[in-house]
């Protein structure tokens, strides 16, 4: 059996609402079509304060500064019961403010693209010290200050994109190109800001594992971002450009795509890298993307409730050889959702979650938690999208009663035991069943779950290369002893046994 | 029902008229019985193709008995039957009966 070990984690979101405000899809399209119409001069009182989001018991979950034992437990709708003290930490990262993300993402750009007003930018520069992952080096990245006429003169001739603080203009994004599109401001900012929460999700993994910059050997970067030029279209790279920030410097990187499959399909590869020796050690990382702040608020706003879609969505995973210290990914169990497979929800769900489980001899009473499509459904439910995580895990349940590892009658006890609560905000590869990795290796270190199941799913089509989507899915469990020696272990000749059973079988039918 | 979508059925209904019909497989009544809407009277939403445009044509949920009668039950079994454990299928028909009751031609 080959499986690499899960060693840290970290999750973090960057609470930026004014961006989102110009910039998220929904509202920057109504502007450009009907400039200041009256679903934009009412979204700015749906918005919800750093407080408010810091207070939020899905936010918090995503940050572990609620353990989902707290979570499940907590009183909803949490939109009306907000836990009664805003926390900036939690386990595995951060909330982090506006005001210290524009500085951020300033001190991550390179190319002289983000400028700050002078005392703003000292302001927050001030504040980015106090940050227990920040390191004086890194905030010495922060430059570019500018007077503020200056800034309003690069927003007025030459194309730069505003960013805002308190309602007022406080810095910019300037313009990389005059006629590549791919080099426009409003791509730049979506980029920087993409790089900006891969950095910040990468100082905690390194924060949270113990280990130092120049220990990482790779990193594979899977947002949905792209970054390049005309002649190279989202060439990359997200993931060397993070790892320069984070002072990674014994590491190089790579970007993997696949939609919201993405990041399970950058674990996979990287786990696989690091199965083989071809790295040491492998960190799958994503930062955010702008264009989903508030991609539902049209909805939020028309029945008077809070604009939740206010954060960015980052996180960083630290995949190391299997030694038998840390909760492990099963290679020889890898859910694939291929082409011939077909699009039905139920040809969909056997492909990820039965057949895996079936390769290895195991059935769906066998995992703990299911974990796909994590989003919040107080996000997703007023918007006629219904409650994503319950609807998966209703599947899967159904699934199961096909297949005869449950009664039907049991369906709802399955649910309830077996599913999970979505967590995580509408950030595409962001809830795709990663967000519960860490509370997953964290369950199974303190023995309160025996294994888990991480599933990605992908919308290929909205790319119109394709009519497919794609999925995949991986399981978490405990170390069986170690793979790296070489050793046979229990689980390999239970393998091996059930094989050569199956081949008895065969002959004798 | 996105604007591409919307295209799609006009065109085809421009083609082939009344003689096609529509098969939904939405999970949500509510959306469902705007898809039907949309495709039988016009586009309530005023947004696509379809806004102001009554095509009529016959549009039925895929858990409609009459779609389910026509259907191979192996296929069936395979593809469609997991989602039946999962969601309200009489109330998916209802919704899309409700519309088509109202606006759509050359029912089946």
């Amino acid at each position: 059996m080959s499986s690499v070990g899960i060693k840290s984690y970290a999750y973090c979101l960057n609470h930026v609402p004014e961006i989102g405000l110009r910039y998220g899809s929904t509202p920057f399209t109504e502007r450009e079509e009907k400039g200041e119409s009256e679903f934009l001069a009412s979204l700015p009182s749906h918005v919800q304060s750093w407080e408010k989001a810091a207070s939020y018991a899905p936010n918090l979950t995503y940050i572990g500064a609620l353990s989902y034992d707290e979570f499940e437990a907590a009183k909803t709708p949490w939109i009306e019961n907000y836990l009664p003290e805003p926390k900036r930490y939690g386990k595995y990262g951060e909330i982090m403010p506006e005001d210290e993300f524009l500085g951020l993402m300033t001190l991550c750009d390179v190319f002289d693209l983000v400028w700050l007003e002078k005392s703003f930018g000292e302001s927050v520069k001030a504040k980015l010290l106090k940050d227990p992952i920040m390191t004086e080096a890194i905030v010495a990245r922060l430059k570019g200050l500018h007077e503020l006429a200056e800034i309003e003169a690069e927003v007025k001739d030459k194309k730069a994109r505003a960013l805002y603080f308190g309602g007022k203009v406080v810095g910019c994004v300037r313009s990389g190109h005059s006629v590549d599109d791919c080099l426009f401001a409003y791509v730049l900012m979506e980029n920087l800001a993409c790089k900006a929460g891969g950095v910040l999700a990468l100082l905690h993994l390194i924060k949270n594992a113990g280990i130092k910059p120049e220990d990482i050997d790779f990193v594979i970067e899977c947002s949905e971002e792209g970054a390049g030029d005309m002649n190279q279209r989202a060439g990359g790279n997200f993931a060397k450009a993070v790892a320069e920030i984070a002072g990674c410097l014994n590491a190089s990187g790579v970007d993997v795509r696949g939609f919201c499959a993405g990041p399970v399909n950058a674990i996979i590869a990287g786990a696989s890298q690091v199965a083989a020796g071809a790295r040491k050690n492998c960190v799958v990382l994503a930062g955010g993307a702008i264009p989903k702040l508030y991609m539902n608020s049209r909805d939020h706003a028309k029945k008077n409730l809070p604009a939740l879609e206010d954060c960015l969505g980052n996180f960083a995973v630290l995949l190391v050889p299997d030694d038998g210290t840390n909760p492990v990914i099963r290679l020889d169990a890898l859910g694939k959702h291929s082409v011939g497979a077909g699009a039905s929800p139920q040809a969909i769900t056997s492909a990820l979650t039965y057949e895996p489980l079936a390769l290895i001899g195991l059935s769906f009473k066998d995992v703990d938690k299911f974990a796909a499509e994590l989003q919040i459904p107080e996000i997703t439910l007023p918007a006629g999208a219904g409650d994503v995580p319950l609807a998966n895990a209703k599947m899967i349940a159904a699934l199961a009663v096909m297949k005869k590892s449950i009664e039907k009658a049991d369906m709802d006890a399955f649910i309830k035991a077996r599913g999970t609560i979505g967590f995580a905000h509408t950030q595409g590869h962001i809830p795709s069943g990663v967000p519960f990795i860490g509370i997953a290796c964290d369950s199974i270190r303190a023995g309160h779950m025996k294994r888990a199941m991480i599933i990605g799913k992908g919308s290929l089509f909205l790319a119109r290369l394709t009519n497919l989507a794609d999925g995949g899915s991986f399981i978490i469990e405990a170390s069986s002893g170690g793979s790296s020696g070489g050793s046979v272990t229990k689980e390999d000749v239970k393998a091996l046994i059930l094989e050569a059973l199956s081949e008895i079988a065969g002959k004798l039918a | 029902m996105d604007l591409q979508n919307q295209q799609r059925i006009k065109d085809a209904a421009e083609k082939f008229g009344t003689n096609c019909i529509v098969i939904l497989g939405s999970s949500d009544a509510e959306g469902a019985e705007i898809y039907a809407e949309t495709v039988s009277n016009g586009d309530p939403t005023y947004a696509g193709p379809l806004a102001g445009v009554s095509l009529g044509l016959p549009v039925y949920h895929i858990f409609d008995q009459t779609i389910r009668d026509e259907c191979d039950a192996s296929a069936w079994e395979e593809q469609i039957s997991m989602m039946e454990m999962v969601l309200d299928p009489e109330k998916l028909a209802a919704a899309v009966k409700g519309m088509r009751d109202q606006f759509s031609k050359d029912v089946l």
